[in-house]
């Protein structure tokens, strides 16, 4: 028990930190341009394939750097030339806009890299167990993608508190006008958040893809997980997104490992339910198997209850 | 200083400045008056670019009204917008570094001087812009568009639902921003403190100027007080 807690635990930590990668450009983006970006998963999935390409000439090391540095940069040109044009038509041009984005990056990976998953391996260096408990080995490569994240968040907390680009960025998130009357030039600013944005979104790719599966796919399964968190944790707060990103993170992990159902509960109310009884296999299912569900049950009832989520300040 | 001819401003297909022609003098204090809803909040938007906007507005005798926002407050204008726009979220020191512009030399003003002038901001200097009441947060958006060291200041609507005694000491600021030879254009809704710091005054109605003249003129004309600005 203690061990399933503990490994749970640690790869709920991880995956949460994964997605809050994503989530915590997602939420920026969405805060100062109040653009939903449809296709911030698939900058992800471009950082994977990117990573893994790289990885194949000159290996893993640089692709941890220059693909997310490429995507960043591709990031950034879609704002300036996509976006900023589209955006005088107002937000649902651009919804569309990034929702056609996804879809055309999804074409454009599968022609270039084909519809099944590529090899893309963890390096060599980080090959082995990073330690062993119970009989459980945990893997160094997810301690090192835990490092990474946890270093990426410290480093994304100090620029956006401790710096005057983080500073303006926060002011930006609310007043862009008075912002840009103060003498900065907030279309820079955004074209730079959306570029680092996408760029760490990469770096989740990048770090991702080998421990996961880089296919052409990999952006349509995490997208609405990421929308889960943003909108749980509130459309445009960072600290939301965190706490949503290690909630969802977590949920999952642990439903994956439980075997419990609704027919093993009720047994203990001393109910006996089976098969044949009315609903079924409803009775049945065991939480790891209804997990992917899970996420979007949440998001529903927070959009009932709560719909400016956990730490929001404006409705969805 | 600043030469406004023939403006006319935009918000989506309604035509809210009809050609305005102002201008405002090196170290004067110029104040703009009218009832609600007859562009003067406009006229500042426009010339700092935040509004769809045609004519010329001349500065410092270079032509800014194809620019910016950003761009316009680099040429040394400042915008202090009314509803006390101050960031929430960061605290009072924050939002006065805010003010300044990426590398900006030395100006007429420091941190210190604005903690000198309004005490109370020192008190809070470490507290969330978002908490300060209503007179704080005015004397906060004030000192952060002075931080930026603008020539020309233009202040809107300042003193709205202040207490008196806070009125007096925004009134005794704009004094200290003309003495360190800062032009001030003031959207002003109450009279007797326009018509007391104010050098000229211009009048406006239906998104035009309809009256020019220095306080003395603004007094003894009681038929145009009564048609422009009495309620």
């Amino acid at each position: 028990m203690l061990e399933l807690v503990v490994f749970s635990s640690l790869n709920g930590v991880l995956y949460g930190m994964l997605l809050f990668l994503l989530a915590s450009g997602l939420t920026l983006i969405f805060s100062m341009m109040g653009v939903l970006n449809f296709a911030h998963a698939s900058f992800y999935m471009l950082g994977a394939y990117f990573g893994f390409q790289i990885s194949r000439y000159i290996g893993f090391w640089p692709g941890l750097v220059v693909a997310p540095l490429l995507v960043g940069v591709i990031g950034a040109l879609v704002e300036r030339y996509g976006l900023r044009t589209v955006h005088k038509h107002g937000h649902v041009a651009e919804l569309l806009f990034t929702f056609g984005l996804a879809f055309i990056v999804e074409e454009l990976v599968q022609m270039v890299w084909g519809k099944i998953p590529v090899d893309y391996r963890i390096p060599g260096a980080l090959n082995f167990s990073a330690f062993t408990l119970f009989d459980t080995t945990f893997p160094a490569y997810r301690m090192f993608m835990l490092l990474m994240s946890i270093g990426i968040f410290l480093g994304l907390l100090v620029l956006l508190t401790r710096t005057r680009v983080g500073l303006i960025i926060q002011a930006a998130l609310t007043h862009p006008n008075i912002v840009g009357t103060l003498g900065h030039n907030v279309p820079l600013v955004f074209m730079m958040v959306f570029g680092v944005g996408c760029g760490l979104a990469a770096l989740a790719g990048v770090i991702a893809g080998p421990a996961l599966v880089t296919q052409p796919a990999m952006a349509a399964s995490l997208g609405p997980i990421l929308f889960v968190v943003v909108v749980v944790g509130g459309l445009g707060s960072l600290s939301g997104a965190f706490v949503a990103s290690l909630l969802i993170g977590l949920i999952q992990t642990f439903a994956v490992a439980l075997n419990i159902s609704l027919a093993d509960v009720m047994a203990h109310l001393g109910v006996t339910l089976t098969r044949e009884s009315f609903g079924g296999d409803l009775w049945m299912a065991t939480v790891a198997q209804v997990a992917p569900i899970i996420p979007y049950l949440l998001l529903v009832l927070v959009l009932i209850f709560r719909p400016h989520g956990l730490m929001g300040n404006r409705d969805t | 200083m600043l030469e406004v001819r023939d403006l006319h401003a935009f918000y989506g297909k309604s035509h809210i400045l009809q050609g305005v022609d102002f201008r405002v003098g090196k170290g004067e204090i110029v104040s703009l008056l009218g009832r609600n809803g007859v562009g003067r909040s406009t006229t500042i938007k426009a010339i700092m670019g935040d509004v769809e906007r045609r004519g010329s507005i001349q500065f410092k005798g270079r032509e800014i009204g194809g620019l910016k926002p950003h761009q316009v407050a680099h040429c040394g204008l400042g915008y202090v917008p009314e509803n006390r726009d101050i960031f929430p979220g960061l605290t009072v020191r924050e939002n006065l570094i805010l003010g300044m512009k990426s590398n900006q030399p030395g100006g007429r003003w420091s941190m210190e001087d604005m903690f000198t002038l309004f005490p109370r901001l020192r008190e809070r200097a470490d507290t969330a812009g978002g908490v300060l009441s209503g007179g704080e947060q005015q004397m906060l958006t004030i000192c952060r568009t002075l931080m930026g060291d603008p020539d020309l200041v233009m202040i809107d609507e300042p003193t709205e639902g202040l207490a008196p005694k806070i009125v007096e000491l925004v009134a005794g600021l704009f004094k200290e921003i003309r003495n360190r030879g800062v032009s001030i254009l003031l959207v002003e809704q109450k009279l007797a403190i326009a018509l007391d710091i104010s050098e000229r005054l211009y009048v406006m109605g239906h998104g035009r100027i309809v009256f020019e003249g220095a306080p003395r003129d603004v007094r003894e004309n009681a038929a145009m007080r009564k048609e422009w600005l009495e309620v």
